[in-house]
């Protein structure tokens, strides 16, 4: 089976939202896609563990281990949000927020942007890549537009315009890669694609690729949400609906990332490790520091969701920036206990919104007592963000922490450290008002439906599962780590 | 076609998309600026022809009839839809005054040639040489996109540092494999359509397509 069926699978899912319009069974025929995408994933890991990277498409698509495992990361947050998107449309439409052509536009492009992010993780050509994650956000903008209030759609505006320009960036960053690989030392033949790329980058000239690399953490960056790019990130994000914020701030963000690692391994063949690291060390900081000065004084859930996922890709950054092996592992493993517990948090908030009214933390009290279903899992979501055990993200953060200071980046972690307390301190703050302050005269108690809570449960079992033990995605995990810290 | 003629025309094309950028700094009126943008189009097209025809290869001769499909034709065709429907034709008051926005821009074009110098010394020809000017459209287009308040003028901002990053294609390298031409092409028409959309959906919520309306989302 070639690997392609893994875009083709959410592309025709999208053709069929676009013509049978919104239907009950064309909701699960979406979360049925976000399964074979997972499928796939899993099925494409198990033959590049035995048998090394699989192409296809004559070459324009590739799937590594580092491919295979974005696709299952993508997969399963796509299931839990497409799983909670087939309840939520409903109650969207039965409250009148949105329209039956509505319901149809927004799962046809739910299907077409997962089709880009699957796209842009198993594209060889790495122009390809660009043009799938620039795809992301046309994709994006009329679902984040999706309640067409003036917030959403000056939401969307700045993301488009900002999104854009960004990735345009990132797209200077490409020719000017290209460029050098058409003028290696001893002859270059010019290329795009990653394999020929990494062959040929001890030869590319320094002038050029310092440039390019510039450009290419900027551009990616942006869509990254890292700082001094990030503007558009919080607006999005918390205007977006429910299931959509989850898959943006889930995996968006982190397909984004995964363009940068690809590029981090050329560049440091190309001009040694040290550039690259001062480049993601300094954006990282820079977007932890942003997220912590912004969320001591939040007063929008989605918008406090919003700036801790800055807060995890500044982690991110910087775990990327140490650069070993097993510091990679680590932020790979941050990447899917982030997207499983962020995921958890906007579908949760989704919910909340829709019971409580408000995005405001004043106006949500008592959440626990009230609605213990619904207040339980955001509760134990933002344990879970916060990176307290038994989720995995303690794991994964405790490697970050230690490769760091292996890395010789000890006051880069240290810095990092202090201001991912800070966030721990505003969070619980935060938090615990939303969840245990004084419920006001609205203090009914509210059953949240099976079918609401079943996926933020699922999400919450992986998460906590995948910080027992990694050892389902162990293999995967090491493989992957390999790849993109240039060890192959 | 000699060296000369060779360069002279490169210089002559790529100068011309330079200039349809300071076009664009300095008139007020958005049909006016539109078509400048819908020249610089050709102009991109041009260089990519010239080149084309110089290295004898088909593919950049190819790339430049989707320049002038996309960059030429479509695009400001949509744009001028939106100044046409909107009411507004000028940019009234910019955040930075039209003189002063010139001296800007000559800066940012000797900017763009003191960052390029280094891309230039790889492998200098006709072709690199001119590589500068490219990135000095890039660098107006950030300029208008940051000192204009009128959304359609931000639209013109993102679209010049798309030309400008497209001109820079062209000249280091003849242009970047068809399929990534041909999937940026279609980007960059899906992008400015699904701004239009958004724009008119502004239009009547806000009443206009100020950028100051722009201020319920911040913290």
């Amino acid at each position: 089976m070639p690997i392609v069926v893994v875009v083709a699978v959410p592309l025709l899912a999208a053709a069929v939202s676009g013509l049978a319009g919104w239907r009950p069974w064309v909701g699960w025929v979406g979360v049925a896609a976000a399964g074979g995408v997972t499928a796939g994933g899993v099925w494409i890991a198990v033959r590049v563990l035995d048998g090394g990277p699989v192409s296809g498409l004559e070459g324009l698509l590739r799937a590594d281990a580092l491919s295979a495992f974005w696709l299952v990361v993508i997969g399963v947050v796509a299931v839990l949000a497409t799983w909670f998107g087939v309840g939520y449309i409903a109650a969207e439409l039965a409250d009148g927020h949105t329209t039956a052509s509505g319901a149809r536009v927004y799962s046809s492009l739910v299907q077409l942007f997962l089709a880009a992010m699957v796209l842009a993780v198993i594209a060889n050509n790495l122009g390809v890549m660009w043009v799938a994650v620039e795809a992301t956000t046309i994709a994006t903008a009329f679902l984040v537009g999706h309640r067409r209030t003036k917030a959403s759609l000056e939401a969307s505006w700045k993301y488009v315009v900002v999104g854009s320009v960004g990735v345009g960036l990132a797209f200077l960053g490409t020719v000017l890669v290209y460029f050098a690989s058409s003028h290696a030392a001893g002859g270059g033949h010019a290329t795009l694609n990653w394999t020929g790329l990494v062959a040929a980058a001890p030869r590319l000239d320094r002038h050029v690729m310092r440039l390019a690399a510039g450009l290419l953490v900027l551009g990616f960056g942006t869509k990254v949400g890292l700082a001094p790019m990030h503007t558009w990130l919080p607006d999005a994000h918390s205007q977006a609906p429910a299931p959509v914020s989850a898959l943006m701030s889930g995996v968006l963000l982190s397909v984004a990332f995964y363009a940068l690692l690809r590029y981090k391994v050329i560049v440091d063949a190309a001009l040694g490790r040290g550039f690259m690291k001062g480049l993601l060390v300094a954006v990282g900081l820079l977007s932890l520091g942003v997220a912590a000065s912004l969320l001591i004084a939040q007063r929008d859930y989605k918008r406090l969701l919003a700036y801790s996922s800055i807060e995890h890709m500044g982690l991110l950054a910087v775990g990327a920036a140490a650069g070993s092996p097993l510091a990679i592992a680590a932020v790979l493993l941050h990447v899917a206990g982030h997207g499983l517990g962020k995921t958890v948090l906007f579908l949760g908030s989704g919910e909340i919104l829709r019971t409580e009214g408000t995005t405001q933390i004043a106006g949500v009290r008592g959440l626990l007592a009230r609605r213990p279903v619904i207040g339980a899992t955001f509760g134990l979501g933002l344990l879970a963000l916060l990176g307290l055990p038994p989720f995995s993200l303690f794991a994964s953060e405790v490697g970050i922490a230690r490769a760091g200071f292996a890395g010789g980046l000890g006051w880069a972690v240290t810095v990092a450290l202090v201001l991912a307390l800070v966030v721990f301190a505003a969070v619980v703050v935060h938090g615990q008002q939303m969840l245990l302050g004084e419920a006001s005269a609205t203090g009914e108690r509210h059953p949240t439906s099976m079918a609401t809570a079943a996926p933020l449960v699922a999400g919450l079992v992986l998460c906590t599962a995948l910080g027992v033990t990694v050892w389902p995605i162990d293999r995967l995990l090491h493989a992957a780590a390999a790849v993109a810290a240039g060890a192959r | 076609m000699t060296e000369t003629a060779y360069a002279q025309l490169l210089d002559l094309g790529a100068g011309l998309v330079l200039v349809c950028a300071f076009v664009v700094v300095w008139r007020r009126g958005l049909v006016a600026i539109v078509r400048a943008l819908a020249v610089q189009g050709f102009a991109l097209a041009a260089v990519a022809v010239v080149l084309g025809v110089h290295q004898h290869a088909l593919e950049p001769v190819v790339v430049a009839a989707l320049v002038v499909a996309v960059k030429g034709v479509a695009v400001p065709r949509v744009l001028l839809r939106v100044v046409r429907s909107g009411g507004e034709a000028r940019e009234s008051d910019p955040l930075i005054n039209i003189p002063t926005s010139l001296v800007g821009a000559a800066v940012l074009t000797l900017v763009a040639y003191a960052t390029t110098r280094g891309v230039v010394a790889v492998s200098p020809s006709p072709a690199t040489r001119a590589i500068p000017i490219g990135l000095a459209v890039v660098l107006i287009g950030f300029f208008v996109l940051a000192s204009r308040r009128k959304a359609i003028t931000q639209v013109v901002g993102f679209l010049l540092i798309d030309n400008g990053i497209a001109l820079v294609a062209f000249l280091a390298t003849a242009g970047l494999p068809l399929v990534v031409e041909l999937g940026a092409a279609l980007d960059l028409l899906l992008a400015v359509l699904v701004l239009q959309v958004l724009a008119a959906r502004m239009r009547t919520k806000f009443g206009g397509l100020d950028l100051d309306q722009l201020q319920e989302l911040r913290d």
